[in-house]
């Protein structure tokens, strides 16, 4: 029936307006409000995965009383199975900075900040040469909005927001208490717009197209298209710009190797969806949402080592200092190898799964509630993979 | 007033400010939920997860220690979901812990013991995970024992290390699996900028941050025939022994005590009172000379403002934080060391005792006090002055060995001598108290009049926890020996908890404040609310101990600290005159600077 090969898009990575930082000039012509009923009418949500109304967030931290407010930009792409920012970063930088300068005019912010995963250190120098030619551009513009590139150090857990701010502000990379959210209290405490690289992007073609164009991709839930990731195997890895709201089997049907078992969607803290269940898997918000990874599995892979390796993962990038995240991946990761080993009777599984789900409910932050969504979902579809 | 804020709690309703918590909103309806993290004292940290609640309409369970309560919301404490999460987090934590607990100090005295035993955690859902896990265990130092293997991470130590000694000694290390609570490269509390005050050790919910406890060398001590073992007892032991024994908060208990310490064999039961009225006469002199150098000879050298030097935590904090002060310190050992000094020198000569036969112990507030007995400096006596060091804990716990019934007990006095004290001594317990006792004695000797308080009682330097007190005392109609002082305003100010020792010392070199005289104490509520008092510790717990201080004093015949009559006796058999040449040899010292790391 897929006959036809799903619709590829060029918003992200299109071309450049004819003149440097044309879509920029213009915004900065329009009022707040124009700008905000823009994005709410385009029904943009987060593009990190968690998917939060962007309109709303950008609201909520204009609302709030203070001169000093900040703009965010994350750029700590380090769920496992995602290298879309890099790609966007190095392709089309101007668009990202374009779009947080549009959001410092919303909010009221006079400073910028991109936090740059550790491991991208390599692309810093260019992206500085292009932080140097925004900074003349916005000279030109009267734009009072500088922007600076911190690094990260490499810790996974620096990618959550709050853990991100303390990090920026010189101090462990420790989950906060919420609320207060950024939107009231983010980095140095003040009211904070913190959004992924692609969102920026995403708003910046918003105000290039207007709403009604950017509305024509996607789905009611899932507006617009999406930069995946796509590993694992394929014959075809790479990034790829698509629409949202597809099913999950016509994506296999076109990066699949024929042979797919299961794709994981949204990284080690994403679902794994198994083959019996691509068919009824919509990738968006609606369904199965992702920020951008899509690992596939063929038939040669054994999805005890898959979850093994992100146990693995979550029981070292886990910040420690909440007891379910800390000890329970700890117990997650050693539980089923004492199944797997015959340790432990195969009904442990359900012991397991049960712990799962109290991390997913007491956890401090998302990284320890979404340990469970890979945990259940891949024990749950490859049971017997577990056990035997 | 604030916001009100409606609510509903396990279908209790309530109406509660905006900004409560849900923890405080349930404590308000005498409905308990379970915490580990959480202390009165410390920022909220929302890390061990136990006091999670339901909240209806919302997916996850919050932490109630760190959720503010909102308008419509229902909670419960006690839901299916709630019962099983809580239940797994502890389980957690002891899947995690060493849980022999037969093995620990704190058996019978742990939080987490004491909810493993409420959640029936006897089928233990999970996989151990301490044998892989390498803990160590720093037994290096004199006064604090960290055992890895008994923590459960809840950052109450470096909070309370942070947040009220803004010492941070100890830090968190690490991430995930490996994340520990550790020092400066995992070097020895010993070989750190750690104070030893143990205000960490009061607050460590389980037995990962404990006193190094000295029971069984003072018991071989008593059991030694050929030992005259002296014991003496620090003010503000005596108004918490009690809780330790299951008496009330803030109970005075000093006659218990010492009848107590009898039974247990003590050769003599003796007072750091005494030592505390010797330390007011030698400090206070001492404070007199500096001013006169200042004001008369014009000194330029004569360092003031002069700090008190009878809290060890805060000595070893100055020793690396301001080193550049030391010379501002009293040379004055602290009444502990002065008293150790004494008994195997002038109590020795004058019981006949060969002063190596004299066991010196005493029994503190304060777990600093075991590393400052352990000093270099602390030998001039020609032994180690004060032999054993232990907390009031450690007592209670002597007390329980020894079967007594300790609220039975008849109320008892001090032997003599060297068990003579005045109500001025009794107020080294609390902040504020050696300033006020200070002055009591001071303003006397330079005008022969008492200090101009409505019944001695020195109410502006009575210092408040959480807070530097300012006073200034002007000085009238002097004796014609001290006419330099005339007219002078003596500055003052108090300050309990590193913390504001720290903002004191800092103002001091930025040049904003022009203080005369300082008190430090190196622990919130200053000795009352020491490292080494019962365990839990809490706002409300030290006022009661302040207001059982307070009383002590105004119930003491003698309330100013040279009208002892046993300290006149020592200056005309032994020291001859304060400052004197036994003075300095005996009880004064200096101190040297240290690093930071």
């Amino acid at each position: 029936m897929s006959e036809q090969t799903l619709k590829r898009v060029d918003l992200i990575f299109g071309e450049y307006s004819s003149e440097k930082y044309k879509v920029l000039a213009n915004t900065l012509h329009r009022s707040n409000e124009e700008i905000l009923k823009d994005l709410l009418e385009s029904g943009l949500r987060g593009r990190g995965g968690a998917g939060f109304p962007t309109a709303m967030k950008w609201k909520f931290t204009a609302e709030t009383p203070g001169d000093e407010k900040y703009v965010i930009c994350n750029a700590d792409e380090g769920e496992p199975g995602t290298f879309k920012d890099r790609e966007i970063l190095s392709r089309v930088p101007r668009k990202v900075f374009s779009g947080m300068a549009i959001c410092g005019k919303v909010i009221g912010a006079r400073k910028g900040y991109m936090y740059l995963r550790g491991e991208y250190r390599f692309m810093l120098p260019e992206l500085q040469k292009e932080l140097d030619i925004y900074h003349e551009h916005a000279k030109n513009l009267g734009l009072n909005f500088p922007i600076e590139i911190r690094m990260g150090s490499g810790a996974y857990i620096c990618g959550e927001e709050s853990a991100l701010f303390e990090s920026m502000e010189g101090g462990r990379g420790e989950p906060r208490n919420k609320p207060p959210y950024p939107t009231t209290s983010g980095f140095m405490k003040k009211p904070t717009v913190i959004n992924n690289v692609e969102t920026f992007v995403n708003v910046l073609m918003i105000m290039r197209l207007g709403p009604e164009q950017y509305k024509k991709l996607g789905t009611t839930d899932s507006r617009g298209s999406k930069v995946f990731s796509v590993s694992g195997d394929t014959p075809i890895p790479g990034i790829y710009e698509l629409e949202l709201g597809m099913s999950l089997d016509r994506f296999v049907d076109e990066f699949g190797d024929g042979d797919t078992k299961a794709v994981q969607v949204g990284g080690a803290s994403g679902f794994c969806v198994p083959r019996k269940k691509f068919k009824d898997t919509i990738i968006g918000f609606e369904g199965v949402p992702t920020g951008g990874s899509m690992m596939i599995f063929n038939s040669s892979r054994s999805m005890y080592n898959v979850l093994h390796n992100y146990l693995e993962f979550f029981e070292e990038e886990s910040c420690g200092q909440c007891t379910p995240c800390r000890v329970g991946c700890q117990q997650l990761r050693k539980g089923i190898e004492a199944v797997k080993k015959g340790e432990k009777k195969a009904l442990y599984l359900d012991q397991l799964m049960k712990l799962s789900e109290s991390m997913k409910l007491t956890a401090k932050c998302g990284l320890g509630q979404s340990v469970a969504n890979s945990f259940s979902s891949i024990v749950n579809n490859f049971k017997e993979e577990m056990i035997y | 007033m604030a916001k009100q804020i409606n609510l509903t709690i396990d279908g209790i309703a309530i109406t509660v400010d905006e900004g409560t918590t849900i923890l405080e909103a349930a404590r308000k309806l005498n409905i308990h939920i379970p915490t580990l993290c959480y202390h009165e004292d410390l920022c909220v940290a929302g890390n061990c997860r136990v006091c999670v609640v339901e909240q209806e309409k919302v997916k996850n369970l919050p932490a109630s220690c760190a959720m503010p309560v909102s308008e419509g919301m229902v909670i419960h404490t006690n839901s299916m979901k709630v019962r099983l999460a809580r239940k797994h987090i502890v389980e957690l934590l002891l899947s995690e812990h060493n849980a022999d607990c037969t093995k620990c100090y704190k058996n019978g005295n742990c939080e987490l013991q004491g909810l493993a035993s409420q959640m029936l955690t006897g089928d233990h859902l999970f996989l151990d995970l301490v044998p892989e896990k390498n803990y160590t265990i720093d037994m290096f130092n004199t006064a604090i024992i960290k055992d890895d293997s008994r923590c459960i991470r809840c950052q109450r130590c470096v909070r309370t290390c942070e947040e009220l000694q803004s010492v941070s000694a100890l830090g968190v290390a690490y991430k995930g699996d490996k994340m520990k609570i550790s020092t400066f490269f995992e070097h020895s509390l010993f070989e750190v900028v750690c104070t030893n005050c143990g205000q960490c050790v009061n607050r460590c919910p389980t037995g990962a941050l404990i006193e190094r406890n000295y029971i069984d060398q003072v018991w071989d001590a008593i059991y030694d025939p050929g030992k005259h073992v002296v014991v003496q007892t620090a003010p503000a032991v005596r108004v918490a022994l009690g809780e330790a024994l299951g008496l009330p908060h803030g109970k005075i208990v000093t006659g218990k005590m010492v009848a107590a310490l009898r039974r247990l064999g003590f050769s003599s039961v003796l007072d750091t009172d005494f030592t505390a009225d010797l330390t007011i006469i030698e400090e206070g002199h001492e404070l007199l000379t500096r001013l006169k150098k200042a004001l008369v000879d014009k000194d330029p050298t004569v360092a003031l403002p002069m700090a008190t030097s009878c809290s060890p935590g805060w000595i070893k904090f100055i020793e690396h934080t301001f080193p550049e002060y030391l010379p501002n310190l009293s040379t004055c050992k602290s009444p502990q060391q002065m008293f150790g000094a004494l008994a195997k020198t002038y109590y020795a000569q004058k019981r006949k005792l060969d002063p190596r036969n004299v066991v010196s112990v005493s029994i503190m507030p304060c777990t600093a006090k075991k590393f400052e007995a352990n000093r270099p400096e602390m030998r001039s006596s020609g032994f180690k002055d004060v032999d054993y060091v232990l907390t009031t804990r450690e007592l209670a716990i002597m007390i329980k060995q020894a079967g007594l019934e300790f609220d039975e007990l008849p109320e008892e006095k001090y032997d003599s001598f060297m068990g003579a004290s005045t109500g001025a001594a009794v107020i080294f317990g609390s902040t504020g108290g050696v300033m006020e006792a200070a002055l009591r004695t001071a303003y006397e000797i330079v005008t022969g009049r008492e200090v101009p308080f409505d019944g001695l009682n020195i109410i502006p330097v009575r210092g408040t926890e959480g807070e530097v007190r300012e006073a200034t005392i002007k000085i009238e109609k002097v004796k014609p020996e001290w006419s330099f002082l005339e007219g002078v305003e003596l500055k003052c100010a108090v300050a309990n908890g590193l913390a504001h020792a720290k903002t004191v010392m800092q103002n001091v070199k930025d040049g904003k404040v022009n203080y005369h005289f300082i008190e430090i104490m190196a622990c919130p509520g200053g000795c009352l609310g020491g490292g080494g008092q019962p365990i839990p510790t809490s706002p409300e717990i030290r006022s009661k101990r302040k207001m059982a201080i307070y009383q002590e004093d105004m119930g003491m015949p003698i309330r100013k600290s040279h009208e002892n009559p046993e300290i006149a006796e020592i200056y005309k058999e032994f020291l001859e005159k304060p400052l004197g040449h036994k003075s300095h040899e005996l009880l004064h010292t200096h101190y040297t600077p240290r690093k930071r790391y």
